[in-house]
């Protein structure tokens, strides 16, 4: 089991549609839309739900614990007050995550997936709104070569790792794929590093966050420099280099 | 001296189900003061709300003291609202049935307690301070007002009365605020030359506590 999530919005069609974002790059975990409210009869209306939260959370809780996120106020204190009547036991394995929605429910899918404890889930999808600084998407919209303010890409290829054992490795390899380090990508890359033991991080951001590996915008052509340190450091390392010189199996 | 009634479950009973009549009756008004500054939901979801809570209570054996009854009105709004008047009255009445215990009849002391332990759930709730342009700003007033009136010595009809008259006043006085709290706080200074919504509910349920007592709101 992994720790299941749960999307709380006031629209029936956002939830579902965040729960089919998340549930791409995590299929293993639980995740439960809790969106728009009614009594089942007719379509749902705009509002959140006391009962469809504490279905959601039901459904959601398999024993490792469940993140709720939220939208707009009113979905925030639905939340809370389903939260107040759980059953203790429960209660205790329930978190309540300040985050973006979109952002934080992809990071928190992501990390779950990598079998992360509660703690970690809740992290990841209240440090995912770190990221929402548009500049930093533009070029991974675009394409563009260099991100504001990045070091440019050298123009050799990928540079090996160094380093001895116990102290931290490190390694430096050029994106080939065109779509540089996109979505999957850095789901690929957060997946892969949360089991290994190693504090792991990528052009200075945490590797095994999703959406801080976004956030760097790293298009075809940048330079991906991984610094590991810890048991597991070399076999994060190698995994980087592996990964980025494949192009993630995308095409260059 | 007006005739005032006991305080027990039946006036319970008659409080929500007044509340569901004042509240329909003016459906919409409440959604054209949540038009002008919100989602324009409010009159709408108060009004499921209160008629699903009136047929519960009709439905059933009614629970045998007010905060029986008081909780599953509670337990209806917060699954029918769907706004955020959903959680905030829920939560409300749910802390004034725990304040009330198994009281059978609520005396003056028990109604100001009530009235001020409704407002506390909701500031815990909605985070909202006064000022902020919701429905603490009818809550607050009302709270002072019945812990006054009963410091004066005021019977429990009294009591309501006087929280009545302050929460009608509280919400005429949300008209020049700026939003901070609830979808109008994203209109900012467009928010300001209308009355809150969420305000203007609480005025209308604490009347008709009053007057189901047989308080008279001055």
């Amino acid at each position: 089991m992994s720790v299941g999530l749960v999307i709380v919005s006031h629209s029936e069609k956002i939830a579902e549609g965040v729960v089919e974002l998340a549930a791409q790059m995590a299929p293993d975990v639980v995740l439960a839309a809790a969106g728009g409210t009614g009594d089942g009869t007719g379509p749902a209306r705009i509002g959140t739900s006391f009962d469809r939260v504490q279905a959601a959370i039901e459904r959601a809780d398999g024993g490792d614990g469940v993140v709720v996120l939220t939208d707009l106020g009113s979905a925030v204190m639905t939340a809370e007050m389903v939260l107040e009547f759980l059953d203790p036991g429960a209660r205790e394995r329930v978190r309540l995550a300040q985050a973006a929605l979109v952002e934080g429910a992809v990071a928190a899918a992501v990390q779950a997936q990598g079998g992360s404890p509660l703690a970690d889930v809740v992290r990841a999808a209240e440090g995912a709104v770190v990221s929402l600084r548009p500049e930093e998407f533009e070029p991974f919209v675009t394409h563009a070569a260099a991100a504001p303010g990045a070091e440019p890409a050298p123009s050799s290829a990928g540079s090996g790792t160094e380093g001895e054992p116990g102290s931290t490795v490190r390694g430096s390899w050029t994106l080939p794929n065109q779509m540089g380090l996109h979505a999957r990508p850095a789901a690929t890359l957060a997946t892969g590093l949360t089991d290994l033991d190693a504090e792991v991080t990528v052009n200075g951001v945490d590797g095994k966050s999703v959406m801080l590996l976004m956030s760097l915008g790293l298009g075809q052509g940048r330079t991906v420099t991984v610094e590991a340190v810890g048991p597991d450091a070399q076999a994060a390392v190698d995994f980087v280099g592996r990964e980025v010189e494949a192009g993630f199996g995308e095409p260059a | 001296m007006r005739m005032t009634q006991p305080l027990d479950a039946r006036w319970a009973v008659l409080w929500i189900h007044e509340a569901a009549r004042v509240v329909a009756e003016n459906r919409a008004r409440l959604i054209e003061l949540d038009r002008a500054i919100g989602d324009a939901d409010h009159g709408e979801n108060m009004d499921r709300g209160f008629s699903a809570a009136v047929a519960k209570l009709d439905a059933g054996e009614a629970p045998g003291t007010p905060a029986a009854v008081l909780k599953q009105v509670a337990m209806t709004l917060m699954s029918t609202v769907g706004g955020a008047a959903g959680p905030l009255y829920g939560t409300a009445f749910l802390r004034a049935a725990t304040f009330l215990g198994d009281a059978e009849e609520i005396d003056a002391a028990a109604a100001a307690g009530m009235i001020g332990a409704a407002r506390d759930g909701i500031v815990a709730r909605g985070k909202a301070e006064s000022g902020d342009k919701t429905m603490v700003d009818a809550w607050t007033p009302a709270t002072d007002a019945a812990a006054t009136a009963t410091q004066s010595g005021a019977n429990a009809s009294e009591v309501l009365a006087a929280a009545a008259a302050a929460a009608r006043d509280g919400a005429v006085a949300t008209e020049p605020l700026i939003a901070r709290k609830g979808r109008a706080s994203y209109l900012g200074e467009r928010s300001a030359g209308h009355r809150d919504p969420g305000a203007e509910s609480t005025a209308l349920i604490l009347q008709v506590a009053a007057e189901t007592a047989g308080g008279r709101v001055a």
